[in-house]
């Protein structure tokens, strides 16, 4: 197990799936946990009642069926599947019409979707929330610029959120940001920087503002750490490393 | 039970299988990290038979296609591991010290050297044009490449005397691995040289390609690549060889001016697209006020202005 997810972080990140597949078969006892700890591209489904996107993920499936967060449906249906609370459906579904604006102030563009669940198997854990964005900003996509002519951006935010205790709740928010971006054009070949983080960030709120607005902030905290650190640390790191195997342009003329 | 029995014969892989999936995941290593990727799947195998199968198979490839740069035993400089120079499975010509590496391909080491035969080096008149590039060469890629090594073969019309047409390949290959700072990459550069005597013009193609690869709490990967093309006319090996060196010099250096453009773009431009470092509306998302929201959106939506 060790070794197969050391794998994971050196097989490059357009290769998740494939490596993924391949660990799996080579390792089947295993494949629930990897499937666990490897956060795979997500996957978008229109909803058929409202003609929306949704996004799919292990959060929202039954059997082989998928519930859009905008009909509460399955898709394809299914007769039993599982549903929220009324109370949580409630608050899913405010959280679905909030982090849809909030995506679209960041993004401008972009898919949204956010999914709840009680947990009946830790105390502890009032309910989880899955909220997660896919953005495709190429030329073709939604990129304002037009200047990627692949640009994938997908966000997983997993938070945990205890039982109250004197007004105090514990939020537990896991985060996965996998991106790819290619830049082409003639003169200039083709350039691209792909990959994947995962982050976590336990906090104690009061919850009189209740629990979206603590975990939207959170969730915004989050991504903009996220992607400044990928945007100063990794692909700084890449630049450092392109600069060290031969000199910049200044040094040679 | 029985069931479960059944079942067993059609998930269990081949032996083939296995090695397939094993040597894939070899070949897929990034610059640099092939033995990190032998010992990961060594471990998740648990099969010494397919793990000696895939290995042995696919470190030679590896090796070629990453044009992995290894001393030789006796002092005489380094020598680049390359389909160009490739004599047989694990015997490497150097040109330049007119020697045969022999590699260990899956120590990734050279263990003994041996001088080349009359039959493994080019005629003469060629070694003339080889040799003259060859110096040149050496000057720029120590100039721009802390840590690069060049080579310069004849592939094609190696025994060519004057008068007829000729094949020089040039490749130029810088490897840094730095694991202890999780971070490894390469440039790696094949100039492909055609001159043409009919024509008395010399034709070059070259292929640049570039990869990093920093995994510290993350995976993430460059690459880049470019191919160019440029002519200058057939001239004496030392004039040839200077105005080849100075066009390959010019093209990458144009190429690496270009990779910082696209890096200085990144921030502002780029990821941008990707998503913005704050909302359109340049303050932080209102989530205090998020009642408001949702109420316009119910106004938007029940007045049908909806997008």
């Amino acid at each position: 197990m060790e070794g197969a997810l050391d794998l994971m972080r050196r097989m490059h990140p357009k290769h998740i799936d494939t490596s993924l597949t391949a660990l799996m078969s080579l390792l089947p006892d295993y494949s629930s946990n990897l499937l666990s700890q490897v956060d795979q591209p997500l996957q978008v489904l229109r909803d058929m009642e409202s003609g929306k996107e949704f996004i799919l993920c292990d959060y929202n499936r039954d059997a082989d069926s998928y519930r859009s967060p905008w009909s509460n449906k399955y898709h394809p249906p299914l007769e039993d599947g599982n549903l929220p609370s009324t109370e949580l459906r409630e608050l899913e579904i405010e959280a679905n019409d909030v982090f849809s604006v909030y995506c679209d102030q960041y993004y401008e563009g972009g898919i949204s979707s956010v999914y709840m669940w009680e947990d009946d198997n830790e105390n502890y854990v009032k309910f989880i929330a899955c909220f997660l964005i896919k953005k495709d900003g190429s030329s073709t996509g939604q990129g304002r610029r037009g200047c990627l002519q692949e640009g994938i951006w997908d966000a997983i935010h997993l938070i945990e959120v205890g039982a109250e205790e004197d007004g105090i709740a514990h939020y537990c928010l896991t985060s996965t940001v996998m991106l790819s971006l290619t830049t082409s054009d003639e003169s200039k070949g083709e350039f691209t920087l792909s990959g994947s983080i995962r982050r976590q960030m336990n906090t104690d709120l009061s919850v009189a503002e209740g629990h979206l607005c603590n975990m939207g902030k959170m969730i915004e905290e989050m991504e903009r750490k996220m992607r400044n650190s990928l945007d100063q640390v990794y692909f700084g790191k890449t630049r450092e490393m392109v600069y060290t195997l031969r000199r910049p342009t200044k040094w040679c003329r | 039970m029985s069931e479960e029995d059944s079942q067993e014969p059609e998930s269990e892989l081949t032996e083939e299988q296995k090695t397939e999936i094993a040597k894939w995941f070899l070949l897929n290593s990034p610059s640099g990290e092939i033995q990190y990727v032998a010992k990961d799947i060594r471990s998740v195998l648990m099969d010494e038979n397919v793990y000696n199968m895939a290995v042995s198979e696919a470190f030679p490839l590896y090796n070629k296609t990453h044009m992995i740069s290894l001393e030789m035993p006796n002092r005489s400089g380094a020598v680049i591991v390359t389909s160009f120079g490739e004599l047989n499975d694990n015997e490497y010509l150097d040109p330049r010290t007119a020697q045969v590496a022999k590699v260990n391909h899956i120590k990734q080491a050279c263990t003994d050297v041996r001088p080349a035969t009359d039959e493994e080096l080019p005629s003469f008149y060629i070694e003339q044009f080889r040799c003259a590039l060859d110096s040149e060469l050496i000057k720029y890629v120590s100039e721009a490449y802390p840590k690069g090594a060049c080579s310069v073969y004849c592939t094609n019309g190696k025994d060519a005397e004057p008068g007829s047409n000729f094949e020089l390949t040039v490749v130029i290959s810088a490897a840094r691995h730095s694991p202890q700072n999780f971070c490894n990459g390469f440039w790696r550069s094949v100039w492909n040289i055609d001159f043409k005597d009919d024509t008395q013009l010399v034709e070059l193609s070259g292929k640049i390609q570039v990869g990093a690869h920093y995994f510290e709490e993350g995976n993430v990967q460059l690459d880049a690549n470019h191919e160019c093309i440029d002519t200058t006319i057939f001239q004496s090996p030392e004039d040839s060889a200077l105005s080849i060196a100075n066009m390959i010099r010019h093209h990458e250096t144009e190429y690496m001016a270009s990779l910082e453009v696209s890096y200085s773009n990144l921030p502002d431009t780029t990821f941008k697209d990707l998503r913005r470092k704050l909302p359109v509306t340049r303050t932080l998302f209102p989530w205090n006020n998020t009642l408001q929201i949702s109420l316009n959106r119910e106004i938007t939506k029940e007045l049908g202005l909806g997008k």
